[in-house]
Protein backbone atom coordinates (compact mmCIF):
# COMPACT_ATOMS: atom_id res chain seq x y z
CA UNK A 1 0.00 0.00 0.00
CA UNK A 2 1.41 3.84 -0.45
CA UNK A 3 2.68 5.17 2.23
CA UNK A 4 -0.32 7.99 2.56
CA UNK A 5 -2.76 5.24 3.05
CA UNK A 6 -0.28 3.91 5.70
CA UNK A 7 -0.34 6.91 7.73
CA UNK A 8 -4.66 7.03 7.11
CA UNK A 9 -4.43 3.57 8.92
CA UNK A 10 -2.12 4.66 11.73
CA UNK A 11 -4.42 7.81 12.59
CA UNK A 12 -7.63 5.36 12.33
CA UNK A 13 -6.17 3.53 14.17
CA UNK A 14 -4.95 6.03 16.84
CA UNK A 15 -8.73 7.63 16.89
CA UNK A 16 -9.88 4.54 17.60
CA UNK A 17 -8.18 3.81 20.36
CA UNK A 18 -8.54 7.58 21.64
CA UNK A 19 -12.02 6.64 21.23
CA UNK A 20 -12.11 3.49 23.18
CA UNK A 21 -10.55 5.12 26.03
CA UNK A 22 -12.09 8.59 26.00
CA UNK A 23 -12.73 8.01 29.82
CA UNK A 24 -9.05 7.57 30.59
CA UNK A 25 -7.74 10.32 28.03
CA UNK A 26 -10.24 13.12 28.96
CA UNK A 27 -8.97 15.88 31.37
CA UNK A 28 -12.25 17.55 31.85
CA UNK A 29 -15.77 16.82 32.46
CA UNK A 30 -17.19 17.34 28.72
CA UNK A 31 -20.14 19.09 29.99
CA UNK A 32 -18.88 21.23 33.00
CA UNK A 33 -19.28 24.94 31.59
CA UNK A 34 -17.17 27.08 33.69
CA UNK A 35 -17.68 30.79 33.36
CA UNK A 36 -14.84 32.07 35.25
CA UNK A 37 -12.43 30.03 32.55
CA UNK A 38 -13.80 31.23 29.16
CA UNK A 39 -11.91 31.33 25.95
CA UNK A 40 -8.65 30.65 27.89
CA UNK A 41 -5.77 29.27 25.20
CA UNK A 42 -4.06 26.33 25.63
CA UNK A 43 -2.07 26.01 28.59
CA UNK A 44 -0.80 22.89 31.07
CA UNK A 45 -4.25 22.90 32.37
CA UNK A 46 -6.37 23.33 29.65
CA UNK A 47 -4.23 21.25 26.45
CA UNK A 48 -5.87 22.54 23.77
CA UNK A 49 -7.41 25.70 25.72
CA UNK A 50 -11.56 26.38 26.90
CA UNK A 51 -14.54 27.40 24.20
CA UNK A 52 -17.39 30.46 24.77
CA UNK A 53 -18.36 28.43 27.94
CA UNK A 54 -15.57 27.53 29.19
CA UNK A 55 -15.70 23.43 28.51
CA UNK A 56 -12.82 21.65 27.85
CA UNK A 57 -11.77 21.84 24.01
CA UNK A 58 -9.57 19.14 24.43
CA UNK A 59 -11.98 16.53 26.24
CA UNK A 60 -14.79 17.34 24.38
CA UNK A 61 -12.41 16.54 20.83
CA UNK A 62 -11.72 13.24 22.80
CA UNK A 63 -15.29 12.56 23.52
CA UNK A 64 -16.30 13.55 20.22
CA UNK A 65 -14.38 11.19 18.00
CA UNK A 66 -16.69 8.53 19.50
CA UNK A 67 -19.41 10.13 18.43
CA UNK A 68 -17.93 10.43 14.98
CA UNK A 69 -16.68 6.41 15.07
CA UNK A 70 -20.18 5.42 16.24
CA UNK A 71 -21.89 7.24 13.88
CA UNK A 72 -19.44 6.14 10.87
CA UNK A 73 -19.33 2.11 11.65
CA UNK A 74 -23.35 1.90 12.41
CA UNK A 75 -24.04 3.75 9.16
CA UNK A 76 -21.38 1.85 7.54
CA UNK A 77 -22.66 -1.44 8.44
CA UNK A 78 -26.15 -1.05 7.97
CA UNK A 79 -26.04 0.50 4.77
CA UNK A 80 -22.94 -2.36 3.40
CA UNK A 81 -25.65 -5.10 4.66
CA UNK A 82 -28.91 -3.86 3.26
CA UNK A 83 -26.92 -2.44 0.00
CA UNK A 84 -24.80 -5.68 -0.61
CA UNK A 85 -28.76 -7.76 -0.14
CA UNK A 86 -30.10 -5.49 -2.62
CA UNK A 87 -26.96 -5.43 -5.62
CA UNK A 88 -26.90 -9.04 -5.38
CA UNK A 89 -30.45 -9.83 -5.64
CA UNK A 90 -30.58 -7.85 -8.66
CA UNK A 91 -27.10 -9.03 -10.24
CA UNK A 92 -28.51 -12.57 -9.48
CA UNK A 93 -31.99 -12.82 -10.38
CA UNK A 94 -31.82 -9.48 -13.41
CA UNK A 95 -35.16 -9.37 -14.66
CA UNK A 96 -37.53 -7.20 -13.25
CA UNK A 97 -35.90 -6.83 -10.37
CA UNK A 98 -33.11 -5.53 -11.51
CA UNK A 99 -34.43 -3.23 -13.45
CA UNK A 100 -36.61 -1.71 -10.82
CA UNK A 101 -33.65 -1.55 -8.64
CA UNK A 102 -30.55 -0.39 -10.99
CA UNK A 103 -33.53 1.12 -13.73
CA UNK A 104 -35.40 3.06 -11.01
CA UNK A 105 -33.77 3.45 -7.90
CA UNK A 106 -30.42 3.83 -9.10
CA UNK A 107 -30.93 6.42 -10.98
CA UNK A 108 -33.26 8.41 -8.14
CA UNK A 109 -30.49 8.25 -5.67
CA UNK A 110 -28.22 9.51 -8.04
CA UNK A 111 -30.16 12.30 -9.62
CA UNK A 112 -31.18 13.36 -6.10
CA UNK A 113 -28.62 15.51 -3.67
CA UNK A 114 -27.95 12.80 -0.82
CA UNK A 115 -26.99 15.48 1.50
CA UNK A 116 -30.28 17.33 0.76
CA UNK A 117 -32.23 13.94 1.04
CA UNK A 118 -30.88 13.50 4.70
CA UNK A 119 -31.88 17.06 5.59
CA UNK A 120 -35.08 16.45 4.33
CA UNK A 121 -35.68 13.58 6.44
CA UNK A 122 -33.98 15.09 9.55
CA UNK A 123 -36.46 18.13 8.89
CA UNK A 124 -39.15 16.36 9.30
CA UNK A 125 -38.24 13.31 11.49
CA UNK A 126 -36.61 16.01 14.26
CA UNK A 127 -32.88 16.16 15.49
CA UNK A 128 -31.26 13.35 16.97
CA UNK A 129 -28.62 10.54 16.87
CA UNK A 130 -30.47 7.39 15.60
CA UNK A 131 -33.32 9.83 13.18
CA UNK A 132 -29.27 10.74 11.76
CA UNK A 133 -28.05 7.56 11.14
CA UNK A 134 -31.28 6.45 9.40
CA UNK A 135 -31.19 8.86 7.28
CA UNK A 136 -27.59 8.65 6.56
CA UNK A 137 -28.68 5.07 5.75
CA UNK A 138 -31.52 5.88 3.07
CA UNK A 139 -28.61 7.70 1.41
CA UNK A 140 -25.84 5.33 2.06
CA UNK A 141 -26.89 1.65 0.93
CA UNK A 142 -26.73 2.87 -2.97
CA UNK A 143 -23.10 2.78 -3.26
CA UNK A 144 -22.88 -0.69 -1.75
CA UNK A 145 -25.71 -1.63 -4.02
CA UNK A 146 -24.24 -0.21 -7.28
CA UNK A 147 -20.85 -2.16 -6.27
CA UNK A 148 -21.83 -5.16 -5.53
CA UNK A 149 -24.56 -5.53 -8.50
CA UNK A 150 -21.58 -5.18 -10.94
CA UNK A 151 -19.49 -7.83 -9.30
CA UNK A 152 -22.31 -10.53 -9.31
CA UNK A 153 -22.83 -9.80 -13.02
CA UNK A 154 -19.03 -10.40 -13.42
CA UNK A 155 -18.69 -13.06 -11.34
CA UNK A 156 -21.95 -14.91 -12.24
CA UNK A 157 -20.34 -15.59 -15.54
CA UNK A 158 -16.97 -17.23 -13.95
CA UNK A 159 -16.40 -20.75 -14.82
CA UNK A 160 -16.56 -22.27 -11.40
CA UNK A 161 -19.80 -20.59 -10.58
CA UNK A 162 -21.33 -22.05 -13.62
CA UNK A 163 -19.85 -25.25 -12.43
CA UNK A 164 -21.21 -25.11 -8.78
CA UNK A 165 -24.57 -24.09 -10.34
CA UNK A 166 -24.22 -27.28 -12.87
CA UNK A 167 -23.37 -29.63 -9.65
CA UNK A 168 -26.60 -28.93 -8.62
CA UNK A 169 -25.54 -26.10 -5.84
CA UNK A 170 -29.06 -23.84 -4.55
CA UNK A 171 -28.89 -20.36 -5.31
CA UNK A 172 -28.11 -19.16 -1.84
CA UNK A 173 -24.85 -21.45 -1.46
CA UNK A 174 -23.40 -19.83 -4.68
CA UNK A 175 -24.55 -16.39 -3.61
CA UNK A 176 -22.76 -16.94 -0.17
CA UNK A 177 -20.18 -19.40 -0.89
CA UNK A 178 -19.00 -18.61 -4.71
CA UNK A 179 -20.00 -15.05 -5.25
CA UNK A 180 -19.91 -12.95 -2.09
CA UNK A 181 -16.12 -13.87 -1.01
CA UNK A 182 -15.19 -12.69 -4.42
CA UNK A 183 -17.01 -8.91 -4.21
CA UNK A 184 -15.84 -8.29 -1.19
CA UNK A 185 -12.91 -6.40 -2.32
CA UNK A 186 -14.46 -3.72 -3.53
CA UNK A 187 -16.68 -3.76 -1.24
CA UNK A 188 -13.71 -3.28 1.88
CA UNK A 189 -12.91 -0.19 -0.24
CA UNK A 190 -16.35 1.24 -0.73
CA UNK A 191 -16.85 1.06 3.02
CA UNK A 192 -13.67 3.17 3.81
CA UNK A 193 -14.81 5.66 1.36
CA UNK A 194 -18.35 5.62 2.99
CA UNK A 195 -16.62 6.07 6.51
CA UNK A 196 -15.35 9.23 4.90
CA UNK A 197 -18.39 10.47 3.99
CA UNK A 198 -20.91 9.66 6.68
CA UNK A 199 -18.18 11.18 8.92
CA UNK A 200 -18.51 14.15 6.84
CA UNK A 201 -21.89 14.09 7.19
CA UNK A 202 -22.64 13.52 10.64
CA UNK A 203 -20.35 16.79 10.84
CA UNK A 204 -22.09 18.62 8.31
CA UNK A 205 -26.37 18.19 10.04
CA UNK A 206 -24.64 18.37 13.13
CA UNK A 207 -23.43 21.51 12.04
CA UNK A 208 -26.67 22.79 10.85
CA UNK A 209 -28.24 21.74 14.01
CA UNK A 210 -29.95 19.03 12.24
CA UNK A 211 -27.76 15.95 13.99
CA UNK A 212 -26.62 15.28 17.15
CA UNK A 213 -28.19 18.37 19.84
CA UNK A 214 -25.82 20.10 21.75
CA UNK A 215 -24.31 20.09 24.19
CA UNK A 216 -22.90 16.46 22.93
CA UNK A 217 -19.60 17.12 21.92
CA UNK A 218 -20.27 15.98 18.26
CA UNK A 219 -17.23 17.85 16.24
CA UNK A 220 -20.07 19.42 14.03
CA UNK A 221 -21.86 20.54 17.19
CA UNK A 222 -18.21 22.20 18.43
CA UNK A 223 -17.45 23.63 14.95
CA UNK A 224 -20.85 25.28 15.31
CA UNK A 225 -20.62 26.65 18.77
CA UNK A 226 -17.54 28.25 18.11
CA UNK A 227 -17.79 30.24 14.53
CA UNK A 228 -19.61 33.46 16.15
CA UNK A 229 -16.93 36.69 15.87
CA UNK A 230 -16.68 36.40 19.65
CA UNK A 231 -15.28 33.32 20.02
CA UNK A 232 -13.05 33.58 16.51
CA UNK A 233 -11.54 36.87 18.05
CA UNK A 234 -10.63 35.30 21.52
CA UNK A 235 -10.27 31.47 21.26
CA UNK A 236 -9.93 30.39 17.49
CA UNK A 237 -8.55 27.20 18.69
CA UNK A 238 -12.11 26.03 19.82
CA UNK A 239 -12.76 26.33 15.85
CA UNK A 240 -9.68 24.87 14.47
CA UNK A 241 -9.47 22.09 16.96
CA UNK A 242 -12.72 20.08 16.17
CA UNK A 243 -12.06 21.75 11.96
CA UNK A 244 -8.39 19.92 12.29
CA UNK A 245 -10.56 16.55 13.93
CA UNK A 246 -13.10 16.52 10.97
CA UNK A 247 -10.99 17.07 8.58
CA UNK A 248 -8.01 14.91 9.24
CA UNK A 249 -10.97 11.55 9.87
CA UNK A 250 -12.10 12.25 6.58
CA UNK A 251 -8.48 12.86 4.79
CA UNK A 252 -7.36 9.36 6.80
CA UNK A 253 -10.69 7.49 5.69
CA UNK A 254 -9.69 8.82 2.09
CA UNK A 255 -6.42 7.63 1.91
CA UNK A 256 -6.54 4.39 3.22
CA UNK A 257 -9.71 4.02 0.71
CA UNK A 258 -7.51 5.38 -2.46
CA UNK A 259 -5.11 3.34 -1.18
CA UNK A 260 -6.85 0.00 -0.51
CA UNK A 261 -8.06 0.34 -4.35
CA UNK A 262 -4.81 0.73 -5.57
CA UNK A 263 -3.09 -2.17 -3.58
CA UNK A 264 -6.29 -4.74 -4.51
CA UNK A 265 -6.62 -3.95 -7.93
CA UNK A 266 -2.89 -4.74 -9.58
CA UNK A 267 -4.11 -2.69 -12.40
CA UNK A 268 -4.30 0.14 -10.83
CA UNK A 269 -1.08 0.46 -9.21
CA UNK A 270 1.40 2.84 -10.78
CA UNK A 271 4.77 1.84 -11.10
CA UNK B 1 -31.57 8.51 -35.43
CA UNK B 2 -34.25 6.48 -34.72
CA UNK B 3 -31.54 5.78 -31.93
CA UNK B 4 -30.74 9.06 -30.60
CA UNK B 5 -34.72 10.02 -30.44
CA UNK B 6 -35.30 6.72 -28.65
CA UNK B 7 -32.46 7.79 -26.34
CA UNK B 8 -33.29 10.88 -25.71
CA UNK B 9 -37.25 9.68 -24.79
CA UNK B 10 -35.53 7.49 -22.34
CA UNK B 11 -33.67 9.96 -20.63
CA UNK B 12 -36.76 12.41 -20.21
CA UNK B 13 -38.49 9.25 -18.81
CA UNK B 14 -36.34 9.52 -16.05
CA UNK B 15 -36.28 12.51 -15.78
CA UNK B 16 -40.22 12.18 -15.23
CA UNK B 17 -40.20 9.16 -12.89
CA UNK B 18 -37.45 11.09 -10.61
CA UNK B 19 -39.58 14.01 -10.39
CA UNK B 20 -42.55 12.33 -9.24
CA UNK B 21 -40.52 10.15 -6.83
CA UNK B 22 -39.11 13.59 -5.24
CA UNK B 23 -42.27 15.37 -4.89
CA UNK B 24 -44.01 12.22 -3.80
CA UNK B 25 -41.18 11.86 -1.00
CA UNK B 26 -41.90 15.42 -0.13
CA UNK B 27 -45.42 15.50 0.08
CA UNK B 28 -45.11 11.74 2.27
CA UNK B 29 -42.21 12.86 4.21
CA UNK B 30 -44.75 15.69 6.14
CA UNK B 31 -46.52 12.80 7.29
CA UNK B 32 -43.14 11.46 9.48
CA UNK B 33 -43.43 14.66 11.47
CA UNK B 34 -43.79 13.09 15.35
CA UNK B 35 -47.22 14.22 16.76
CA UNK B 36 -49.67 16.96 15.43
CA UNK B 37 -47.79 19.52 12.88
CA UNK B 38 -50.80 22.34 14.47
CA UNK B 39 -49.67 21.58 18.33
CA UNK B 40 -45.57 21.91 16.72
CA UNK B 41 -46.66 25.26 15.12
CA UNK B 42 -49.02 26.65 17.45
CA UNK B 43 -47.30 26.12 20.68
CA UNK B 44 -48.76 23.87 23.31
CA UNK B 45 -51.18 27.05 24.63
CA UNK B 46 -53.02 27.25 21.17
CA UNK B 47 -56.86 26.49 21.80
CA UNK B 48 -58.82 23.22 20.27
CA UNK B 49 -60.44 25.35 18.27
CA UNK B 50 -56.88 27.67 16.52
CA UNK B 51 -55.86 24.20 15.78
CA UNK B 52 -58.99 22.61 14.14
CA UNK B 53 -58.80 26.69 12.13
CA UNK B 54 -55.05 25.87 11.46
CA UNK B 55 -55.45 22.43 9.69
CA UNK B 56 -58.48 23.22 7.93
CA UNK B 57 -56.73 26.69 6.26
CA UNK B 58 -54.03 24.32 5.31
CA UNK B 59 -55.44 21.23 4.39
CA UNK B 60 -53.95 18.76 7.07
CA UNK B 61 -57.60 17.69 8.18
CA UNK B 62 -58.06 16.33 4.68
CA UNK B 63 -56.84 11.92 4.24
CA UNK B 64 -52.90 11.76 3.71
CA UNK B 65 -53.16 9.82 0.50
CA UNK B 66 -55.52 7.55 -1.37
CA UNK B 67 -55.95 5.15 1.59
CA UNK B 68 -55.30 5.07 5.28
CA UNK B 69 -55.25 2.50 7.88
CA UNK B 70 -56.57 2.74 11.63
CA UNK B 71 -57.37 -0.59 13.26
CA UNK B 72 -59.78 0.80 15.61
CA UNK B 73 -61.67 2.36 12.73
CA UNK B 74 -62.30 -1.33 10.40
CA UNK B 75 -58.63 -1.22 9.08
CA UNK B 76 -58.41 0.00 5.73
CA UNK B 77 -60.37 2.78 4.28
CA UNK B 78 -60.28 4.31 0.51
CA UNK B 79 -60.31 7.65 0.28
CA UNK B 80 -60.27 8.11 -3.48
CA UNK B 81 -58.88 11.24 -5.21
CA UNK B 82 -59.94 13.25 -2.25
CA UNK B 83 -56.53 13.71 -0.25
CA UNK B 84 -53.53 16.03 0.68
CA UNK B 85 -51.44 13.78 -1.90
CA UNK B 86 -53.35 14.75 -4.88
CA UNK B 87 -53.97 18.31 -3.22
CA UNK B 88 -50.40 19.39 -3.43
CA UNK B 89 -49.94 18.20 -6.77
CA UNK B 90 -52.98 19.41 -7.88
CA UNK B 91 -51.91 22.93 -6.49
CA UNK B 92 -48.46 22.64 -7.80
CA UNK B 93 -49.12 22.16 -11.63
CA UNK B 94 -50.90 25.82 -11.05
CA UNK B 95 -47.76 26.76 -9.58
CA UNK B 96 -48.96 26.86 -6.32
CA UNK B 97 -46.59 25.52 -3.28
CA UNK B 98 -49.34 26.20 -0.55
CA UNK B 99 -48.65 28.84 2.19
CA UNK B 100 -45.99 29.40 4.77
CA UNK B 101 -47.42 27.94 8.01
CA UNK B 102 -45.78 30.82 9.66
CA UNK B 103 -46.02 33.88 7.87
CA UNK B 104 -48.65 33.09 5.68
CA UNK B 105 -47.05 34.44 2.77
CA UNK B 106 -47.15 31.89 -0.26
CA UNK B 107 -44.03 29.62 -0.38
CA UNK B 108 -43.67 30.46 -4.06
CA UNK B 109 -42.94 34.22 -3.11
CA UNK B 110 -40.68 33.02 -0.57
CA UNK B 111 -38.31 30.84 -2.86
CA UNK B 112 -38.39 33.15 -5.94
CA UNK B 113 -36.78 35.91 -3.27
CA UNK B 114 -33.98 33.80 -2.27
CA UNK B 115 -33.44 31.59 -5.55
CA UNK B 116 -31.45 34.28 -7.08
CA UNK B 117 -28.73 35.03 -4.37
CA UNK B 118 -28.02 31.33 -4.14
CA UNK B 119 -27.96 30.47 -8.55
CA UNK B 120 -25.26 33.69 -7.91
CA UNK B 121 -23.27 31.90 -4.98
CA UNK B 122 -23.27 28.23 -6.92
CA UNK B 123 -21.98 30.42 -10.05
CA UNK B 124 -19.11 32.07 -8.43
CA UNK B 125 -18.18 29.27 -6.94
CA UNK B 126 -18.06 27.28 -10.33
CA UNK B 127 -15.79 30.23 -11.59
CA UNK B 128 -13.96 30.32 -8.60
CA UNK B 129 -13.17 26.75 -9.26
CA UNK B 130 -12.13 27.20 -13.01
CA UNK B 131 -9.83 29.79 -12.21
CA UNK B 132 -7.79 28.11 -9.60
CA UNK B 133 -8.33 24.67 -11.35
CA UNK B 134 -6.95 25.11 -14.60
CA UNK B 135 -3.77 26.87 -14.01
CA UNK B 136 -2.58 24.71 -11.44
CA UNK B 137 -4.09 21.66 -13.31
CA UNK B 138 -1.87 22.36 -16.05
CA UNK B 139 1.34 23.12 -14.15
CA UNK B 140 1.08 19.77 -12.55
CA UNK B 141 0.62 18.33 -16.02
CA UNK B 142 2.94 19.41 -17.54
CA UNK B 143 5.62 18.69 -14.72
CA UNK B 144 4.37 15.27 -14.38
CA UNK B 145 6.28 12.89 -12.38
CA UNK B 146 8.68 16.10 -10.38
CA UNK B 147 8.35 17.41 -6.68
CA UNK B 148 5.39 19.90 -8.11
CA UNK B 149 3.12 17.78 -9.62
CA UNK B 150 3.00 15.37 -6.00
CA UNK B 151 2.62 18.54 -4.15
CA UNK B 152 -0.14 19.69 -5.87
CA UNK B 153 -1.75 16.36 -5.85
CA UNK B 154 -1.13 16.31 -2.27
CA UNK B 155 -3.15 20.02 -2.00
CA UNK B 156 -5.61 18.80 -4.28
CA UNK B 157 -6.39 15.79 -2.18
CA UNK B 158 -6.67 17.66 1.28
CA UNK B 159 -8.88 20.34 -0.87
CA UNK B 160 -11.42 17.70 -1.33
CA UNK B 161 -11.16 16.27 2.24
CA UNK B 162 -12.02 20.07 3.91
CA UNK B 163 -15.58 20.41 4.29
CA UNK B 164 -16.87 23.81 3.88
CA UNK B 165 -18.07 24.19 7.41
CA UNK B 166 -14.22 23.72 8.26
CA UNK B 167 -12.79 25.67 5.67
CA UNK B 168 -15.60 28.95 5.97
CA UNK B 169 -15.09 29.86 9.40
CA UNK B 170 -11.52 29.31 8.68
CA UNK B 171 -11.55 32.20 5.93
CA UNK B 172 -13.74 33.95 8.43
CA UNK B 173 -11.10 34.05 10.96
CA UNK B 174 -8.30 35.04 8.81
CA UNK B 175 -9.69 37.42 6.45
CA UNK B 176 -12.07 38.93 8.18
CA UNK B 177 -11.55 38.48 12.18
CA UNK B 178 -7.49 38.77 11.38
CA UNK B 179 -6.70 41.00 8.29
CA UNK B 180 -9.78 42.38 8.68
CA UNK B 181 -10.25 43.04 4.88
CA UNK B 182 -13.69 41.37 4.24
CA UNK B 183 -17.15 41.17 5.45
CA UNK B 184 -17.52 38.48 7.97
CA UNK B 185 -21.17 37.47 6.85
CA UNK B 186 -24.07 38.75 4.76
CA UNK B 187 -24.61 40.24 1.08
CA UNK B 188 -24.03 44.09 0.88
CA UNK B 189 -20.93 45.39 -1.55
CA UNK B 190 -19.57 42.84 -4.56
CA UNK B 191 -16.78 41.61 -2.02
CA UNK B 192 -19.15 39.99 0.16
CA UNK B 193 -19.53 37.30 -2.50
CA UNK B 194 -15.95 36.09 -2.08
CA UNK B 195 -15.52 34.46 0.77
CA UNK B 196 -18.56 32.00 0.32
CA UNK B 197 -17.63 31.58 -3.38
CA UNK B 198 -14.30 30.14 -2.62
CA UNK B 199 -15.30 28.72 0.25
CA UNK B 200 -17.84 26.53 -1.89
CA UNK B 201 -15.47 26.14 -4.82
CA UNK B 202 -12.97 24.59 -2.87
CA UNK B 203 -13.81 21.34 -2.96
CA UNK B 204 -14.60 21.77 -6.70
CA UNK B 205 -11.45 23.64 -7.83
CA UNK B 206 -9.40 20.76 -6.23
CA UNK B 207 -11.10 17.92 -8.48
CA UNK B 208 -11.13 19.96 -11.30
CA UNK B 209 -7.36 20.37 -10.65
CA UNK B 210 -6.74 16.67 -10.77
CA UNK B 211 -9.28 15.77 -14.12
CA UNK B 212 -7.19 19.57 -15.89
CA UNK B 213 -4.03 17.54 -14.85
CA UNK B 214 -4.71 13.92 -15.69
CA UNK B 215 -6.28 15.40 -18.99
CA UNK B 216 -3.37 17.48 -20.23
CA UNK B 217 -1.19 14.32 -19.70
CA UNK B 218 -3.51 11.98 -21.85
CA UNK B 219 -3.72 15.00 -24.47
CA UNK B 220 0.39 15.51 -24.12
CA UNK B 221 1.03 12.05 -25.67
CA UNK B 222 -1.44 12.78 -28.89
CA UNK B 223 0.09 13.34 -32.13
CA UNK B 224 -0.58 16.42 -32.62
CA UNK B 225 0.86 17.34 -30.12
CA UNK B 226 4.55 16.37 -31.38
CA UNK B 227 3.33 17.94 -35.13
CA UNK B 228 2.72 21.15 -33.09
CA UNK B 229 6.17 21.05 -31.43
CA UNK B 230 7.58 20.02 -34.73
CA UNK B 231 6.70 23.13 -36.63
CA UNK B 232 8.44 24.55 -34.14
CA UNK B 233 5.90 26.36 -31.55
CA UNK B 234 6.25 27.42 -28.28
CA UNK B 235 5.86 25.09 -25.64
CA UNK B 236 3.59 27.72 -24.02
CA UNK B 237 1.36 27.87 -27.11
CA UNK B 238 1.39 24.23 -27.36
CA UNK B 239 -0.03 23.94 -24.03
CA UNK B 240 -2.05 26.22 -24.10
CA UNK B 241 -3.66 26.47 -27.44
CA UNK B 242 -3.90 22.80 -28.22
CA UNK B 243 -3.69 20.73 -25.03
CA UNK B 244 -5.97 22.75 -23.40
CA UNK B 245 -8.74 23.20 -25.87
CA UNK B 246 -9.04 19.42 -26.07
CA UNK B 247 -8.36 18.88 -22.97
CA UNK B 248 -11.54 20.55 -21.33
CA UNK B 249 -13.84 18.62 -23.00
CA UNK B 250 -14.37 16.28 -20.32
CA UNK B 251 -13.68 18.72 -17.66
CA UNK B 252 -17.00 21.13 -18.95
CA UNK B 253 -18.95 17.52 -18.00
CA UNK B 254 -18.24 17.45 -14.42
CA UNK B 255 -18.74 21.48 -14.44
CA UNK B 256 -22.14 20.61 -15.64
CA UNK B 257 -22.62 18.22 -12.85
CA UNK B 258 -20.81 19.44 -10.03
CA UNK B 259 -23.17 23.10 -10.44
CA UNK B 260 -26.31 20.18 -8.95
CA UNK B 261 -23.38 19.32 -6.36
CA UNK B 262 -22.75 23.21 -5.63
CA UNK B 263 -26.65 23.97 -5.63
CA UNK B 264 -26.65 21.02 -2.66
CA UNK B 265 -23.36 22.66 -0.63
CA UNK B 266 -24.49 25.84 -0.70
CA UNK B 267 -27.15 25.22 1.67
CA UNK B 268 -24.46 24.66 4.04
CA UNK B 269 -21.82 28.07 2.88
CA UNK B 270 -25.39 29.97 2.82
CA UNK B 271 -25.34 29.08 6.72
CA UNK B 272 -22.08 30.07 7.61
CA UNK B 273 -21.92 33.24 5.67
CA UNK B 274 -25.81 33.78 6.39
CA UNK B 275 -25.89 34.23 2.52
CA UNK B 276 -29.49 35.20 2.05
CA UNK B 277 -30.26 32.28 -0.50
CA UNK B 278 -32.15 28.94 -0.38
CA UNK B 279 -30.21 27.04 1.98
CA UNK B 280 -30.61 30.03 4.31
CA UNK B 281 -34.36 29.99 4.01
CA UNK B 282 -34.85 26.25 4.20
CA UNK B 283 -32.61 25.67 7.24
CA UNK B 284 -33.58 28.73 8.84
CA UNK B 285 -37.02 29.99 8.43
CA UNK B 286 -38.11 26.73 7.37
CA UNK B 287 -36.36 23.64 9.45
CA UNK B 288 -35.49 25.82 12.33
CA UNK B 289 -39.35 27.36 12.45
CA UNK B 290 -41.02 24.49 11.85
CA UNK B 291 -42.65 25.44 8.98
CA UNK B 292 -42.96 22.54 7.39
CA UNK B 293 -44.52 23.62 3.76
CA UNK B 294 -41.89 26.02 3.23
CA UNK B 295 -39.34 23.08 3.69
CA UNK B 296 -41.16 20.83 1.41
CA UNK B 297 -41.24 23.84 -1.35
CA UNK B 298 -37.07 24.59 -0.78
CA UNK B 299 -36.49 20.89 -1.16
CA UNK B 300 -38.36 20.45 -4.35
CA UNK B 301 -37.09 23.58 -5.99
CA UNK B 302 -33.71 22.72 -4.77
CA UNK B 303 -33.64 19.07 -6.14
CA UNK B 304 -35.48 20.00 -9.12
CA UNK B 305 -32.99 22.53 -9.96
CA UNK B 306 -30.20 19.69 -9.26
CA UNK B 307 -32.07 17.49 -11.54
CA UNK B 308 -32.57 19.96 -14.19
CA UNK B 309 -28.52 20.86 -14.59
CA UNK B 310 -27.53 17.12 -14.40
CA UNK B 311 -29.71 16.38 -17.20
CA UNK B 312 -28.92 19.47 -19.42
CA UNK B 313 -25.40 19.23 -18.75
CA UNK B 314 -25.71 15.49 -20.13
CA UNK B 315 -27.81 16.10 -22.95
CA UNK B 316 -25.40 19.00 -24.08
CA UNK B 317 -22.22 17.12 -23.56
CA UNK B 318 -23.79 14.44 -26.01
CA UNK B 319 -24.16 17.25 -28.46
CA UNK B 320 -20.46 18.84 -27.97
CA UNK B 321 -18.28 15.69 -28.18
CA UNK B 322 -18.85 14.21 -31.73
CA UNK B 323 -17.14 11.01 -30.24
CA UNK B 324 -19.77 10.31 -27.58
CA UNK B 325 -22.64 11.17 -30.52
CA UNK B 326 -21.32 8.65 -32.51
CA UNK B 327 -20.95 5.89 -30.14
Amino acid sequence: MNRLAIAGLVFIVLLSLVALLAPAIATHDVGATNLAARYLPPDSKHWLGTDATGRDVFSRVVYGARISLRVGLVVVAVSAVIGTAIGALAGFYGGWVDRVVSGYLFNVFLAFPGLLLAIAMVAFLGAGINKLILALCVIGWVGYARVMRGQVLKVREYDFVQAARALGARDWRILFVHILPNAVQPLIVQASLGMAGAVLSEASLSFLGLGVPPPAPSWGVMLEEARDLTTLQLAPHAMLVPGAAIALTVLAFNFLGDGLREYLDPRQRRR
Amino acid sequence: MKRKAFDILRRLLILLLVIWTVVSLVTLLIEMVPGDPATAILGEQATEEMRTQFRQKHGLDRPAFFFSYNAEEGGLRWHGADNRYVDYWRALLRGDMGRSFRTDRPVVELILSRYGATIQLALAALFVAVLIAIPLGVLAGTNRGRWLDSALSVVALVGISLPSFVIGPLFIYVFAVWLGWLDPSGRFGWSSIILPAVTLGAALSALLTRMVRSSVIEELGEDYVRTARAKGLGERTVVYKHVLKNGLIPVVTVLGLQLGVLLAGAIITEKIFNWPGLGLLLVDEGIGKRDYRLVQGCVLVISVTYIFANTVTDLLYRRLDPRIRVS
